[in-house]
């Protein structure tokens, strides 16, 4: 474990490439790593968000009459498993927390280098092994939550593919998750203590231990499902005796955990940019650690609630209902403590803080459904309908992905050494904040007036509405293309940000941007205050 | 000082008159048609009211600070070192503990209410001879206990369609008929794969599963057509599997079981 802290050692350094090509290598560095997360996520985003425009074009028209359904059903099962496995977990996770958590704990690599580079080079593969599969028979159509029977009775090329890369996928995610809890536990530069770590150590702890607990779980129960599928056993097959409503419990043990593995990082990103920007220390540190840990073990024990109509006993769904609502206790607390964190401060009005605060806003609307929705009575009438539809968009679009854009504008400075243009920035955050609230904001309506999700087809009464929601697709199309520009001439032609255009506090800040490969070009620094803003009067230059 | 709490009350108090206008105002619902409509829709405007006042006080405050807290051209240097508070965030803790604990008991109490936490146990057995397990829908309660031994229907669910059958008269209808007022109550298995029994004007859902029969019990409240909507992604065809109930007064509702009961009944 000391290979990766002295530099005299860094592995094989002379026969890694240099500049771009880097990226295209199987490079051992974090950095580079981390960069590499981030544009192979940021290129199944665009195949993702091209799905979700052809779902939104067959949903303008009450009639199925954009694509066949069967492809309309591939094309949603695509699109789900796109966002969730190789857009959202391995951004916020690989990408952020491979460039940030070695400078954070002051290491100058992650704790087990080639692992990590396994990690990330199992996504391209099983990604272009998913899209690819639409190719042989169509690809999977039972959703991405591949509920049996629907799952063994769809054509089985494409269902066994689909549960071939989300093994890879729970594979990487897995080996990251062991490789960021062995990062923060053991590579912690002498001195520094647990609790003087930036928020997004923490939070890629507390993700990273819901990584390990719960990954294990699908990939027993995916694999479990492709026995079904190939070999004709009867785990979840009823007419073989099997139980589908196992197989509902196996999977959203898992998969209720991965909606915390995608907006715990995110919450971790936000505590890292509001200070900065409002010019004030992160508002009750201790509090925020305290409920990132409650949020985690509340995650481990909220599954059921995906269930409610599935015939659960009744104690079942009162249990669930209560501990489902008290996650908003530790959540409600971290945004109380953010909206603390503005205030008073001196903020700097700019593109991060603006996708940070639409994060808020967004992410308070989408708890708050989550908190009805966690309400049995409540929850049989619009489950499995776009009011579910609109909820958690509202939290992995609405929360992690501004966060994701907000963290872009807030480290590209880091990564590049220039700045992105501002102008362009708020063009982009205010294109994506109209049209993301004009697509999901009607859904809730349409849900609870009996609009089920999953369809091509719908009454002509929803038409108006739905057509609302396509226009506000159409305008999040858009937003992507002033963002697109801003990066590729930001990156050539862009103002030159010094080491630390925002006179920032945290470890990764106090080197030189771009950043040298090992980090620091002498010792690691001791940042034993990452929030102490207002302390002293930083230099200005 | 004095000056800043009035117009912090001021707001707060508006921000609650907003969040109660819109709560009383504003339906976002479908018609009621079912003894669980009106108690679901209770529900709904207590969580609406709450959850309003919770999001436009909390987008209000963000937007204050970015207005009110800007970096202004001529300032330098940061805002003040403000760590936390400790009263505050204990009392941030508390408050919503004690609300999502009260949303949580209120919300039992409609479900119980609706009769979710009722055992299901009647009536279906003389359908069925072996003594299968079955598991809990929503087992309401209805004043006319009686009238449940006439109308426990089967309903079977395939891809792309529902059936129901009549087991008192021995017939299958496409179309679900039940009287108005009287308890209904249906025992449902899916033939393929998971299907669901949704009916938005009375704001019930149970899903149909394959080897599992599940039992849903309801009261309609109003005469009409409603559709039956399956709610679980089932198959190409999932958004056209469609049925319809149709609620009908009690004359009507016998007129039309007679003219399809099958008279000989041979078991």
């Amino acid at each position: 474990m000391t290979i990766s802290i002295d530099p005299q050692k860094t592995n094989n350094e002379s026969l890694q490439p240099k500049g771009w090509l880097r990226y295209f290598s199987f490079s051992l560095d974090h950095k580079v790593i981390g960069i590499q997360y981030l544009i192979c996520g940021f290129l199944f985003y665009l195949i993702g968000g091209t799905l979700a425009s052809a779902i939104r074009i067959e949903l303008a028209s009450p009639m199925s009459d954009f694509m066949p359904r069967d492809v309309y059903n591939q094309v949603l099962t695509l699109h789900g498993t796109i966002m969730i496995f190789l857009w959202i977990v391995p951004v916020v996770n690989g990408a952020f927390g491979n460039y940030l958590v070695p400078f954070y704990v002051g290491a100058r690599d992650m704790a087990f280098p080639r692992l990590n580079a396994v990690a990330f080079w199992l996504i391209p593969p099983s990604g272009l092994m998913l899209v690819a599969s639409y190719f042989v028979e169509g690809a999977a159509q039972a959703g991405w939550t591949a509920y049996p029977p629907l799952s063994i009775t769809t054509p089985q090329s494409g269902q066994i593919i689909w549960i071939l890369s989300v093994l890879l996928l729970g594979g990487s995610s897995i080996f990251g998750g062991i490789n960021f809890i062995a990062t923060i536990i053991k590579l912690r530069r002498p001195g520094l203590k647990l609790m003087q770590l930036p928020m997004y150590c923490w939070a890629m702890l507390g993700t990273s231990l819901l990584v390990v607990l719960s990954t294990p779980v699908l990939a027993g129960t995916l694999i479990l499902l492709s026995f079904d599928i190939i070999a004709n056993t009867g785990f979840f097959n009823p007419v073989l005796g099997g139980n589908v409503v196992v197989y509902q419990h196996l999977f959203w043990f898992y998969s209720h955990p991965a909606v915390y593995i995608m907006v715990l990082p995110a919450f971790g990103l936000v505590s890292e940019i509001l200070p900065v920007h409002s010019r004030k220390p992160l508002f009750g540190y201790t509090t925020m650690v305290f409920s990132i840990m409650g949020i985690v073990v509340l995650g481990l024990v909220v599954w059921a609630h995906h269930m409610f109509t599935s015939g659960t006993p009744p104690w079942m769904r009162l249990f669930f209902t209560i501990a489902t609502a008290f996650i908003a206790v530790p959540t409600g607390i971290k945004f109380f403590n953010w909206v603390a964190t503005l205030w008073g401060g001196k903020i700097s009005i700019n593109s991060a803080i603006l996708f940070s605060c639409g994060f808020i806003i967004n992410f308070v609307f989408g708890g708050i459904t989550g908190v009805a929705l966690a309400q049995v009575p409540f929850d049989i009438h619009v489950h499995d309908t776009y009011f579910v539809v609109a909820h958690f968009h509202y939290i992995v679009y609405g929360g992690t992905v501004f966060i994701i854009f907000s963290s872009i504008y807030h480290w590209f400075p880091k990564v590049t050494g220039k700045l992105l243009n501002e102008k362009l920035g708020i063009l982009h955050f205010i294109i994506t904040f109209i049209g993301f609230n004009l697509c999901f904001a009607p859904q809730h309506w349409l849900g609870l007036n009996g609009m089920p999700r999953r369809v091509a087809e719908y009454d002509p009464q929803f038409q108006f509405v739905n057509q609302i929601s396509s226009l506000g697709a159409l305008l999040m199309a858009i937003s992507t293309i002033p963002f697109l520009i801003n990066v590729f001439l930001s990156a050539r032609n862009g103002k030159d940000a010094g080491d630390n255009p925002w006179n920032a506090l945290t470890p990764e800040w106090l080197t030189s941007s771009p950043p040298p490969v090992e980090n620091w070009e002498g010792e690691a620094p001791l940042v034993e205050e990452p929030y102490g803003y207002g302390k002293e009067i930083p230099e200005q230059n | 000082m004095l000056n800043k709490n009035i117009y912090l009350i001021l707001i707060i108090s508006l921000v609650f008159a907003i969040s109660f206008w819109i709560g009383f105002n504003v339906n976002l619902l479908p018609a009621e048609a079912s003894i669980n409509a009106p108690i679901y829709d209770e529900l709904f405007k207590i969580l609406f009211i709450i959850g309003l006042i919770i999001f436009i006080g909390m987008t209000i405050a963000v937007i204050y600070s970015l207005f009110k807290f800007r970096k202004r051209n001529d300032q330098i240097g940061d805002g003040i070192a403000l760590e936390g508070n400790l009263s505050l965030e204990i009392v941030w803790t508390i408050i919503p503990s004690i609300i999502v604990l009260l949303i949580g008991l209120y919300s039992y109490n409609i479900y119980d209410r609706m009769g979710g936490m009722k055992e299901l146990n009647h009536n279906h057995e003389m359908m069925s001879s072996n003594t299968e397990k079955i598991w809990a829908g929503i087992s309401q309660t209805s004043d006319n206990e009686m009238a449940i031994n006439n109308l426990p229907i089967e309903v079977s669910a395939m891809q792309f369609a529902f059936l129901f059958n009549y087991p008192k008269g021995n017939f299958i209808s496409g179309e679900l008929h039940v009287p108005v007022d009287q308890k209904v109550s249906i025992k449902m298995e899916s033939k393929d794969v998971i299907h669901a029994f949704w009916v938005p004007e009375f704001r019930i859902k149970q899903d149909i599963i394959p080897g599992q029969p599940t039992i849903l019990n309801f009261t309609p409240t109003k005469v009409g057509k409603y559709p039956i909507i399956c709610a679980e992604l089932c198959g190409p065809y999932h958004g056209g599997m469609r049925a319809s109930i149709i609620v009908e007064e009690e004359s009507d509702y016998n007129e039309w079981f007679n003219k399809n009961k099958k008279s000989e009944v041979n078991l």
